[in-house]
């Protein structure tokens, strides 16, 4: 082989790699294909994809109802430690690998089901605030003026509080419960999805196909929801990720403060909340459900990053 | 630097009356009767009609959001219900310790996340900075009223007789009292003065009172107390302040003008005290601003965990019991505290980097 077609074969490759030439793979799955190659990215797409494995099939993962109670049903006293068998617990005694909580339930099947309410907390508070986020930051940063003026500066307040402080004093007035708990977070983490589009929706709107959208007489919600926003919502994704992760955490600090999930809902604040009195005697009522939270969190937090080097090697930060 | 503060000051301003308004807003949409919710269920018929008099709520509401504001500019949050005494007497009385434990979170998590920061960028892709990077990626993904738990398990029940134990709760031993610096120095201090409301707002930070006051078992009682507290919160912060560090110093390091430093044959030490570090700072500096933000946050969930007599604690508690004006009044003084604060950061900021100013 020459040089010459060495070199050009190289080229072509190198160029190939980059979806350039050849056939062009669409862009979100150049997106994944970069996505999987990144480490953090690859960690945090297998804990959520073990995650939504486990909130799909808990009724059939978990060992027991998470809601039954087992007196009567086996030999289980309250708070009991963790009995694993492989661990050298006795075998006539019956297995519960995160132990019994203080209403004498199985500790594990309610931590399984409990990512079940986790995941749906997030994804849902993270929707809301995004589809209301998106839309009044893609008004702002596209049609300027007195509307940006108006929107951005009650973004500004919102932003003055302490998130968590202002999802307090929203439930304060609300009334304690997951609904509301929800609501609050939603409303609280609107701003950062409203100020991220808008700045990127800035950006786009100034590109020549938008002008070209323009020219040839299109309306300003067409230009807006088909041409601009598409091509503005990297940076948005990246965050929702993000964002997820933070909602979680959020959901059960509230929730861990009684003022979120009630119980009996095996959600992993309230399970944690109600149990702090005891970790002094039944620690693993603590300790198994701050775990939940935690890898789940970990999860979306290592694919935000992930995505963030995938989508936008200008944005890497970490 | 001058116009540029006065600049920042002004978008401030907006700022703090949106919190009012939205606070106000919050207020007026307690369910049910006002009245009640403000002076609680016993609330006699005249004491009622006073109470609607004196805050306007037969006026038009713009009179009653103009009161609302020249109160809280006083300073005057109405009574608790629960506690019935003046919600700022009781703020001065809690305020101190969330500040307290606050600003040590801050101070600890900026000098680790940052030395750690640094080891990490220094040593890029070595064990050091894997390991650095794992911490800081768990560390920004616990709850942090669960590493309290843990922490509170760990070293006030496991390794209790050793040591190394810490008290799991409160702010000081029993039989421990801290004696108010004034008191100390026996100054004569008029009751209900502002004056005084000062000094007893500072004397009510435990550490910094016993540290000027030279008393020091109160002093060591009250670090212990704090120590487990003030780990908790500081984690998140350090997680985040440590991969800021890294990512900016790496960013840095990579520069022409360090280059240049080390082509000089500067000792590499010195390339990064002298050269990098000061720049590498800068995008630090801009999140310790949202990192107040967190630590606010995180604080009433570590209060919670504790058992410490501060704001947030003060806040959940009043919520439980209804008492709206304690709501009320926490919330306005911690977002006042943290718009406050972020301005600070900012024009601190600018002072350091002179193209902020320019823009």
């Amino acid at each position: 082989m020459s040089a010459l077609s060495r070199a050009s074969a190289q080229y072509s490759t190198k160029i190939d790699n980059e979806g350039l030439l050849g056939d062009p793979k669409p862009m979100w799955r150049q997106a994944i294909s970069r996505l999987l190659g990144i480490r953090s990215g690859q960690i945090g797409l297998v804990i959520i994809l073990v995650l939504l494995f486990i909130a799909a099939f808990a009724d059939l993962i978990a060992p027991y109802n998470p809601q039954q109670v087992l007196i009567g049903v086996e030999q289980v006293k309250k708070r009991e430690a963790p009995c694993v068998h492989i661990l050298g617990c006795d075998v006539s005694k019956p297995q519960h690998l995160m132990g019994i909580d203080g209403n004498v339930r199985d500790e594990f099947s309610r931590v399984l089901h409990g990512t079940r309410v986790s995941l749906t907390i997030g994804l849902t508070t993270v929707s809301a605030a995004l589809i209301f986020g998106v839309f009044f930051g893609a008004i702002s940063g596209y049609f300027g003026g007195w509307v940006d003026m108006i929107i951005m500066r009650l973004m500004d307040v919102i932003l003055g509080f302490p998130s968590l402080l202002l999802a307090i004093a929203i439930v304060a007035v609300l009334g304690p419960g997951i609904q509301n708990a929800l609501l609050a977070i939603s409303i609280v983490t609107l701003p950062q999805y409203a100020r991220v589009t808008r700045a990127s929706v800035l950006s786009v709107k100034e590109l020549d196909f938008v002008a070209a959208s323009k020219v040839m007489g299109a309306s300003h919600r067409h230009i807006l929801f088909f041409r601009v926003l598409p091509n503005a919502m990297t940076p948005i994704v990246v965050l929702a990720t993000l964002g997820i992760a933070t909602a979680i955490l959020d959901a059960a600090g509230l929730s861990f403060l009684g003022l979120g999930a009630q119980p009996p809902m095996p959600e992993w604040g309230t399970m944690l909340g109600s149990e702090r009195n005891q970790i002094f005697s039944a620690p693993h009522l603590v300790f198994f459900p701050g775990i939940a939270i935690m890898i789940t969190v970990l999860g979306f937090n290592l694919l935000g990053d992930g995505l963030r080097d995938a989508l936008d090697p200008r944005l890497n930060h970490s | 630097m001058l116009g540029y503060a006065v600049r920042r000051l002004l978008i401030a301003i907006p700022v703090l009356f949106g919190i009012l308004i939205v606070t106000f807003v919050m207020a007026r949409s307690i369910p049910g009767d006002p009245c009640k919710a403000m002076l609680g269920e016993k609330a006699s018929a005249a004491t009622c009609e006073a109470f609607t008099q004196r805050f306007g709520f037969d006026q038009p509401i713009t009179t009653q959001l103009g009161i609302y504001m020249s109160d809280v500019l006083r300073g005057d949050f109405g009574n608790s219900i629960r506690f019935s005494r003046p919600v700022t007497q009781i703020l001065i009385e809690r305020f101190p310790m969330t500040i307290e434990l606050a600003l040590l979170a801050l101070i600890v998590a900026t000098v680790a996340g940052v030395t750690l920061g640094i080891i990490a960028a220094r040593k890029h892709n070595s064990a050091a900075d894997v390991t650095t990077m794992i911490g800081a990626n768990i560390g920004v993904s616990m709850p942090v009223f669960w590493l309290g738990l843990m922490l509170a398990y760990i070293f006030g029940v496991t390794l209790k007789g050793t040591f190394l134990w810490l008290p799991p709760s409160g702010r000081l031993s029993a039989g421990i009292s801290s004696i108010p610096f004034y008191e100390v120095w026996g100054w004569q201090l008029a009751a209900e003065s502002g004056w005084s409301k000062l000094l007893e707002f500072f004397s009510n930070m435990y550490i910094f009172n016993a540290l000027i006051t030279f008393n020091w078992p109160v002093f060591w009682d009250a670090v212990r107390h704090m120590l487990l507290p003030v780990i908790a919160l500081a984690t998140i912060p350090m997680s985040v302040i440590a991969r800021m560090t890294r990512s900016s110093l790496l960013d840095v390091l990579g520069r022409d003008y360090v280059r240049t430093a080390r082509a000089k044959g500067l000792l590499e030490t010195d390339v990064v005290r002298k050269h990098a570090l000061g720049n590498a700072m800068l995008p630090v500096v801009t999140i310790l601003g949202l990192q107040l933000g967190a630590l606010l946050s995180g604080a009433v969930l570590t209060e919670s965990v504790f058992g410490l007599a501060g704001v947030g604690r003060l806040l959940v508690e009043a919520i439980f019991a209804r008492d709206y004006p304690i709501i009320q009044g926490v919330t306005v003084t911690i977002a006042v505290a943290y718009v406050v604060i972020n301005l600070l950061v900012d024009l601190s900021y600018s002072y350091l980097d002179p193209r902020i100013r320019q823009q």
